[in-house]
């Protein structure tokens, strides 16, 4: 005999569960398009040719672009990749090919994830306070320190966890061929682990794009056009803050075009990473 | 004979090299972060030490933020902080709880993909967007309708309701926290989606063959067996949204002075670093230095709070 009150209780009860849960996805998929429509509409309408040859203009001037920002940002990421690409991959390498799983490898993988979790205006200040201060200037090569401070563990984190993937008949395989240890590392295991690698330097590189609290101690901003990595540099994250929060309607347009731009770049690194890893993974 | 034998001699000898060489540079490397992390605790503390040496530890509590007369204390900031990061985990936290639930039971299978990969996508969104997005689109919004309207929905409440007067200016500890929530949401459903996955089938299959319904098998049976990896989640949000720089500047209003409302301006320390920085000098530089070490110390208890859980649940 069943209890038809109470099973009818149980049912509404899961009802409500469920209903209350579809309404969270709707909202949260509502407040996503809302977000990304606002910034197409914005930004799309102050997307223009120019954007990508002509500089930032002065405060309350017409016109203008964002050329020195976009080519900016485009060389501090670069260089903070090529720092911080070889960086995270030897020291993941050591980590699992070479330590034995000692304290010291313990102790690394605590100070990556601390890395990755802290604030990162708090790495911004810290390089302010060791490059900055000391050289008395802003710079683009601080940008990219702190830059590939942001990189570096994220990329050791991806790195490891990809090597310790392969399986390890692989790497006595090699052994019982005669490779030595590096070549093992190298020519096998890490070539195993190459999509993930890749992976997590994309994602890594999608991170850093964004990123502009750090940047406002270091690369600080610049309105002309300078390939002059020495010196205050433009950038992207930053143009966008002080334009954004400036009483001037050419730089607010502007603003939502940078970001627009920024987001598009991001999504795309994440959609290709993502598509490269399922394809190899599938592979 | 002998000549073979002294050939593979000297290339095991070479090879014995090429690999000590290996070994050497890539603990190098591994050092790098190791001296990196302790470098930054060194450099935030050394900049950090003419205010503290002024204001004592006491710095960390006063409520007084006076750049011309030159009192500093972190009160002020860590409020804001906490409390955006609050509200911000308070609305996040079921939301993302209703939006995993959706993803492993309700969303038909082809779907499921595609809305996962949507939320993943939301969450790799730069902050600055989101800062964007609330100074010019929801704070207006926000300041038309929703301020008022939770005004007269709330303020019959005895205790809640007082915190919701205040101007409607639609900028805000309120907005902030709102913010912060949005940013954090797509974070947090996607590791408890993450974790609601890799339940064993077997475990939810026996709950419906007992006759259990999907809320009471996410409530009875999916929940306690994923709830250490789902708090770790949680307080890795937390961890983010303590942090977060660029969504909190732009709406939070940046008043170091005591909120008296949610709806009241207010600042939180990764703003006041922001906003201040620029034109800082001497103890008001160390000041913001100083509270550059706080944030530091709370997003290191966060984190390691959040590897005892998870090394817990591993254990289980």
């Amino acid at each position: 005999m069943m209890n038809t009150r109470l099973y009818q209780k149980r049912k509404i009860v899961n009802w409500i569960g469920l209903v209350l849960s579809m309404f969270a996805m709707f909202a949260g998929l509502v407040v996503l398009s809302w977000i990304l429509y606002v910034l197409f509409k914005n930004g799309l309408q102050a997307l223009t040719l120019n954007i990508l040859f002509e500089s930032t203009p002065a405060p309350g001037v017409d016109g203008g672009g964002l050329a020195n920002a976009i080519v900016g940002s485009l060389l501090m990421v670069l260089f903070a990749v090529l720092v911080s690409m070889p960086i995270g991959i030897f020291a993941g390498v050591y980590l699992v090919e070479y330590s034995r799983q000692n304290w010291f490898a313990r102790l690394v993988y605590l100070a990556t994830d601390i890395m990755i979790s802290t604030p990162s205006i708090i790495l911004g200040l810290f390089v302010y306070a060791i490059y900055v201060a000391q050289v008395k200037h802003f710079s683009g090569w601080a940008g990219v320190l702190v830059l590939s401070l942001l990189a570096t563990p994220v990329i050791l984190k991806s790195t490891t966890n990809m090597l310790m993937l392969v399986p390890g008949g692989l790497r006595e395989a090699a052994f019982a061929l005669g490779a030595s240890r590096w070549k093992t590392s190298f020519s096998v295991t890490l070539r195993v682990a190459k999509a993930g690698v890749v992976t997590g330097v994309l994602l890594a590189l999608a991170r850093i794009s964004g990123e502009t609290a750090p940047l406002l101690f270091t690369a600080l901003n610049n309105q002309f056009f300078s390939l002059n990595m020495n010196a205050p540099l433009a950038n992207l994250p930053v143009v966008i803050f002080q334009f954004a929060l400036s009483p001037y309607e050419n730089w607010e347009r502007l603003a939502w075009a940078g970001a627009l731009l920024i987001t598009l770049m991001v999504l795309f690194i994440n959609i290709v990473a993502r598509a490269f890893f399922r394809n190899r993974i599938a592979t | 004979m002998n000549n073979s034998r002294n050939q593979i001699l000297r290339t095991a000898k070479v090879l014995r090299f090429q690999d000590a060489v290996v070994h050497i540079v890539t603990f190098i490397f591994a050092s790098l972060i190791l001296l990196a992390l302790l470098a930054v605790i060194t450099m935030l503390t050394w900049g950090a030490q003419s205010a503290l040496s002024k204001f004592g530890l006491a710095f960390f509590w006063y409520a007084e933020w006076d750049i011309i007369n030159e009192e500093h204390g972190a009160f002020f900031a860590l409020l804001g902080t906490v409390l955006t990061s609050t509200i911000a985990l308070l609305l996040a936290v079921p939301m993302s709880f209703g939006i995993a639930l959706f993803l492993t039971e309700t969303c038909p299978t082809n779907l499921r993909r595609i809305l996962g990969t949507a939320i993943e996508l939301l969450a790799a969104i730069p902050s600055i967007i989101y800062g964007m997005f609330g100074l010019f689109i929801f704070a207006p919004w926000f300041a038309e309708y929703g301020q008022p309207g939770l005004y007269t929905v709330l303020k019959y409440l005895p205790i809640i309701g007082s915190a919701f007067g205040g101007s409607t200016n639609g900028i805000g500890i309120l907005t902030a926290g709102l913010i912060l929530s949005f940013m954090i949401l797509p974070f947090i459903a996607a590791v408890m989606r993450d974790v609601f996955e890799v339940v064993p089938p077997m475990l939810r299959e026996s709950a419906y063959g007992l006759g259990c319904t999907q809320w009471e098998v996410m409530r009875y049976v999916v929940l306690p067996y994923t709830r250490i990896g789902v708090l770790g989640g949680v307080v890795l949000g937390l961890g983010r949204a303590l942090g977060e720089t660029m969504a909190v500047t732009f709406v939070i209003g940046n008043a170091n002075r005591l909120p008296t409302s949610v709806y009241s301006p207010g600042t939180s320390i990764a703003s006041t670093l922001a906003n201040e920085f620029g034109e800082a000098s001497d103890l008001h530089l160390s000041a913001l230095f100083a509270l550059g070490l706080l944030l530091f110390f709370v997003s290191l208890v966060v984190i390691l709070l959040s590897k005892w859980l998870i090394s817990r649940s591993v254990r289980v």
